[in-house]
């Protein structure tokens, strides 16, 4: 087997909450991320879902080191990122890009689209100065976005024209990886398809490798080869993303494909939810044993105090659920 | 009497590029209780119509050209900012498209969501925080007291949303406007969300004005769908006939490309082309250059919504020969 583009091994991302101006002082710890291992392989587009608050943008600001992983190891193309910093972390941020779920605050409202796009392509030197303008424009054109947007700022922009600016610069840099969080959930239907159809493309015709969050299980289907589900910053389960859609295995995937809304006024009406009962923990205060075991219809008292492991559950996936084998 | 008449309402940027007609003409109605669902192409104007009501465009560069925004015996459009400020936030609140700028980066989210109590009501500080703590924890946000004490950015992006959607919801109102509430949500708390609206719509009669890209979510939750085209409605029906008997082909292009009603490993299905260039006139229907089934009567005679039957309407010049 290849060595994976980007190998994860039981990454931390932790952050204190403090209180108090003059002198702060702890009142808890954010456990975002608590202990991930995934890996990508060149080519692959990984699909990664789960509950909002859940860690996935942690775990992606942790890889591009927007955030401090508080333990654990991220090698990409042979080097582990999370002992980088200073020029050698410069150097390898053009390789990795994101894409942001906000596309309103990660675009700078004083410059124009040519200014956002111009930039990153001068400083990294990308193309010659003479063909800046060109290539501006074809990143334009691969983004749907019209030439005469060109001297626009920010503000006269729908959100989901803003996004599209947003995908064009970070596709500007020609990166190995990118990491897109959330890359279409503020665009309407038609644009989403066109920017999926794009991304689709990109990775196909320019092997990008890419790590996908979403919430739109139809989106992750579709893009990706293989899906992770994270549940309070931590793997439940990851695999093929047809057997992970179709043929669920951990309890809280279930419910998560289960709750996914039809475009079909009849079938909302009669259809059955596994609705998952209780609060959504706190990652403060995360529950002991599995992660998920205050909302799970299969728990036993050994959920409460196990963690249970990431293992194989068969055809290439894995699981992270004590009672895997007696799971209906 | 309807609780919210919008009438003939345009609104129009000033920009050095032109004007942009942003929202070109748009009157609808909205009863108390009912779920009104607004869905269109990204930059049809559907935030900045909704915008315009309250009384939150920038101007300049924008201005409202026309028309009327009636709410209990009020003209929205013509009401002097005090009195606006009464209804906005109060019986009237809005779940902004994006919470980032919505929200203060620098005020910890306990006193932001407790200040429209504070404000409105004149609630005292202990309670607003239980109330406040109520209201994060109705949206399924945990620890809700440490919490308080915490800065937007140290939320998840969709805890952020579920702080506005609290934020919206703590005063009670009659009419609440969620501008793409769920974009940040998961499907399981995605339910959960709409579950709690549809319970204080049950408890208060509260009226909803949802705007949403995503159909799932507009057929479990609407009574009606507007659809929206470059500044205009082009067609509005019962949920039901919207996806069953739509009469639009912008409306049927939407509905063809949707990932979930697709073949995986394809390629999606795109509408062809782009959306027009709101600051140029259009002579004709605004959608005809990327229309399937545009005449030359499509391209110069502009269109108006036509009635097909009780509740349905449409803005098409082939309404009477297309099947869609
Ligand atoms: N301050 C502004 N100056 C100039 N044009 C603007 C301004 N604000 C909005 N517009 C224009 O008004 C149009 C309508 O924008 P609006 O935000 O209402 O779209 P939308 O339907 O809500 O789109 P989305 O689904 O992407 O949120 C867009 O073409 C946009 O470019
Ligand atoms: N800078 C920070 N300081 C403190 N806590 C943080 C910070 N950033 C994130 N968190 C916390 O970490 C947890 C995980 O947040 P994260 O943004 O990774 O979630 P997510 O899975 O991306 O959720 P969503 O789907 O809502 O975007 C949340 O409880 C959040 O409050
Ligand atoms: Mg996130
Ligand atoms: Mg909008």
């Amino acid at each position: 087997m290849t060595t994976p583009l980007l190998d994860i091994r039981d990454l931390k991302t932790h952050f204190p909450v403090k209180r108090g101006l003059l002198f702060p002082r702890n009142i808890g710890t954010v456990k975002a991320v608590d202990g991930v291992s995934l890996s990508i392989h060149e080519g692959e587009v990984l699909g990664l879902v789960g509950e909002s608050g859940c860690g996935k943008s942690t775990l992606a600001r942790s890889i591009v080191r927007l955030v401090h992983p508080t333990e654990g190891s991220i090698h990409f193309m042979g080097r582990n990122l999370a002992g980088l910093s200073g020029e050698d972390l410069r150097k390898a941020r053009p390789q990795l890009q994101m894409i942001f779920q906000d596309p309103y605050a990660s675009l700078n409202p004083r410059r124009t689209v040519f200014d956002t796009l111009a930039e990153p392509l001068l400083t990294h030197n990308i193309v010659p100065k003479n063909e800046v303008t060109a290539e501006v424009n074809r990143l334009m054109d691969q983004v749907g976005l019209a030439h005469r947007f060109v001297r626009k700022y920010p503000h006269e922009f729908s959100g989901g024209q803003r996004q599209r600016i947003a995908i064009a610069r970070a596709l500007a840099l020609r990166p190995k990886l990118i990491l897109a969080d959330e890359p279409v959930s503020a665009l309407d239907v038609s644009v989403q398809a066109q920017i999926l159809n794009l991304l689709k493309e990109l990775c196909n015709d320019m092997g990008l490798t890419m790590l996908l969050i979403s919430h739109d299980l139809s989106v992750v289907r579709h893009m990706a080869q293989r899906i992770a589900v994270m549940y309070l910053g931590r793997v439940v389960e990851v695999g093929p993303a047809d057997q992970v859609f179709h043929h669920p295995s951990h309890p809280y995937t279930c419910a998560l494909v289960s709750a996914v809304p039809l475009a079909d006024p009849d079938l909302e009406e009669n259809r059955a939810r596994v609705l998952l009962q209780g609060d959504p923990p706190s990652p403060m205060n995360p529950p002991g044993g599995c992660p998920f075991h205050p909302r799970c219809n299969y728990a036993e008292a050994a959920c409460a105090t196990e963690r249970p492991p990431l293992v194989d559950s068969g055809g290439q996936r894995q699981t992270a659920c004590l009672r895997l084998d007696e799971l209906p | 009497m309807a609780l919210l008449e919008v009438d003939n309402l345009k609104t129009y940027f000033h920009t050095r590029n032109g004007i942009v007609r942003a929202v070109d003409g748009v009157s609808y109605s909205l009863e108390a209780g009912e779920t009104v669902g607004i869905v269109g192409e990204s930059g049809s104007g559907k935030s900045v119509l909704h915008y315009a009501m309250l009384g939150l465009i920038p101007q300049p560069p924008g201005r409202i050209e026309g028309g009327s925004v009636h709410f209990d015996g009020m003209d929205l459009v013509q009401a002097p900012a005090k009195a606006l400020r009464g209804v906005r936030g109060k019986r009237i609140s809005m779940i902004f498209q994006d919470p980032m700028t919505a929200l203060n980066p620098y005020m910890k989210i306990g006193s932001q969501i407790m200040e429209p109590l504070r404000i409105h009501e004149g609630v005292d500080k202990k309670t607003a925080r239980t109330q406040a703590i109520d209201a994060l924890e109705a949206v399924g946000i945990q620890d809700a007291e440490k919490r308080l004490s915490m800065y937007p950015h140290e939320f998840s992006g969709g805890m952020r949303q579920r702080v506005m959607i609290a934020m919206a919801l703590i005063t009670r109102p009659e009419i609440l406007i969620a501008d793409e509430p769920t974009t940040a949500l998961d499907v399981t708390v995605q339910a959960q969300i709409l579950e709690l609206i549809k319970q204080r719509q049950q408890d208060l009669g509260m009226a909803v004005i949802l705007i949403t890209h995503d159909l799932g979510v507009v057929a479990g939750m609407c009574d009606r769908v507007l659809v929206m085209y470059a500044g205009r409605f082009v067609e509005a029906a019962s949920t039901r006939t919207i996806f069953n008997n739509c009469k639009h082909p912008y409306t049927r292009a939407l509905m063809d490309a949707m990932p979930a009603t697709q073949q995986t490993s394809e390629m999606l299905y795109t509408i062809p082309g782009m959306p027009p260039d709101l600051s140029q006139p259009i002579p004709g229907c605004a959608f005809a250059p990327r229309c399937a089934h545009a005449t030359d009567v499509c391209h110069e005679k502009p269109t108006q919504l036509d009635r097909i039957s009780d509740g349905h309407h449409a803005a098409c010049h082939r309404l009477g020969d297309l099947a869609l």
